[in-house]
């Protein structure tokens, strides 16, 4: 693995440093979960990972495409194929008492308009499986 | 080699230094560790495809180093607070006032995370309170085990208040768990009452807000029942303070609020 945030690195024009940088380092910790899985699971190579990211996770896909590339290159994972699985987000309503699509934290609920909500799913980013050889 | 964690085995410190040769020099030992893994495992007859279940949080790692410290403070009836916002909150102004005010009742440290510079620890250690300065080079927010390393420096007392003051950054430190009992996001009232929505992971992430600088209300157009309004839709929890840490206005809630947050943290349950 080469120096991750070296100075041969340069983002492309229109990526706020601030926002790439956040995905960077959610890469290098994706990639620190293959090294580690490598040796308990028998493998030396990376092909495709299968990441379910929720819509309310503050992840920019793009820049993680982008930025997974970068962080990969000279490791187990180089040119492995990235799969996003996107999970729309999922509030509970309060005074409706059941389950609603939210596209983002500050939503209202669809039917009642309330925004005593409460979110159970979309705000997660997990590796979900992995083909390798 | 660090005795708690072990990272002297992993990368997590490669995005942490500012790569001196020597540096890099050291990690590419460990470069070459893993390579050598990944070959060896390459066995003939085993190149073939397959599938791998792994179902694994991306931020499990950061998660566990936040669990560790977390029972750390857990263990010493420790408060410790995350202080969050974007740059210029006043959040150091805020932290020396509110220091300043504490230290002869409680035993106070500091954690200070910024890009560069130790500009912020040492305005706090003139405040005669310890703070140690993180730097985080290119990275945009702490994380856990950096704090985890923080902490065996600062050597915090039992009961004492941790404020940890995290990079002015709205979006990224919003996902970092650090162990803290509570994330306290800042807004200035200078910052304009729509941050909360244009920004929502980090007020949804927050119990309390506090807004700042409001000394400067006569000269703004700021909409502050908008901007509370805005808050408590991303976060229907959140409880907020207004407060003017310069002219110390609003400053005794905050106070109040600490001191009983404090005692939360010092009551021993079953």
């Amino acid at each position: 693995m080469t120096n991750l945030f070296g100075t041969n690195l340069h983002l492309p024009e229109g990526y706020m440093a601030g926002i790439a940088m956040h995905e960077m380092s959610l890469c290098e910790s994706i990639l620190q979960v293959l090294e580690q899985q490598a040796e308990a699971q028998q493998y030396s190579r990376v092909k495709t990972v299968w990441l379910e990211i929720g819509a309310l996770a503050s992840v920019e896909t793009e820049a993680l495409r982008f930025s997974f590339d970068v962080v990969v290159q000279g490791s187990l994972a180089e040119h492995a194929q990235l799969e996003i699985i996107e999970v729309p987000g999922q509030a509970w309503c309060m005074p409706c008492g059941c389950n609603v699509v939210v596209q983002q934290l500050y939503d209202l609920c669809p039917h009642c308009g309330s925004h005593q909500l409460q979110v159970n799913s979309g705000d997660q980013m997990r590796i979900k499986e992995l083909e390798v050889e | 080699m660090c005795g708690v964690c072990g990272c002297g085995e992993g990368h997590s410190h490669s995005h942490d230094h500012d790569h001196e040769h020597p540096h890099d020099h050291e990690h590419h030992d460990h470069d070459h560790h893993h390579d050598h893994d990944a070959e060896h495992a390459h066995a003939p007859g085993l190149s073939q495809k397959r599938m791998v279940q792994i179902e694994q949080d991306i931020l499990a790692k950061n998660n566990r180093y936040a669990a560790e410290n977390r029972s750390y403070f857990g263990e010493r009836g420790m408060l410790v607070l995350n202080l969050v916002s974007s740059p210029g909150s006043g959040k150091t102004t805020l932290l020396t006032e509110t220091i300043v005010r504490l230290k002869e009742d409680l035993d106070i440290t500091v954690i200070e995370g910024d890009q560069q510079t130790t500009r912020d620890a040492e305005r706090i250690r003139a405040t005669g309170v310890p703070a140690l300065q993180i730097n985080t080079g290119k990275g945009c927010h702490l994380d856990a085990h950096r704090v985890g390393h923080a902490l065996e420096t600062l050597q915090p007392k039992n009961h004492s208040l941790l404020f940890i003051e995290n990079v002015g950054n709205l979006v990224c430190p919003s996902a970092f768990d650090l162990g803290e009992a509570h994330k306290v996001v800042i807004l200035s009232v200078t910052e304009g009452e729509d941050k909360p929505i244009k920004y929502p992971d980090m007020f949804h992430a927050a119990d309390l807000m506090i807004l700042n600088k409001t000394d400067l209300l006569p000269y703004l157009d700021f909409d502050t029942e908008q901007c509370i309004q805005y808050a408590k839709q991303v976060n229907p929890r959140i409880k907020i303070l207004s407060l003017s840490a310069k002219t110390g206005e609003g400053m005794d809630s905050w106070l109040r609020w600490l001191k009983a947050e404090l005692e939360l943290q010092r009551i021993d349950y079953a």
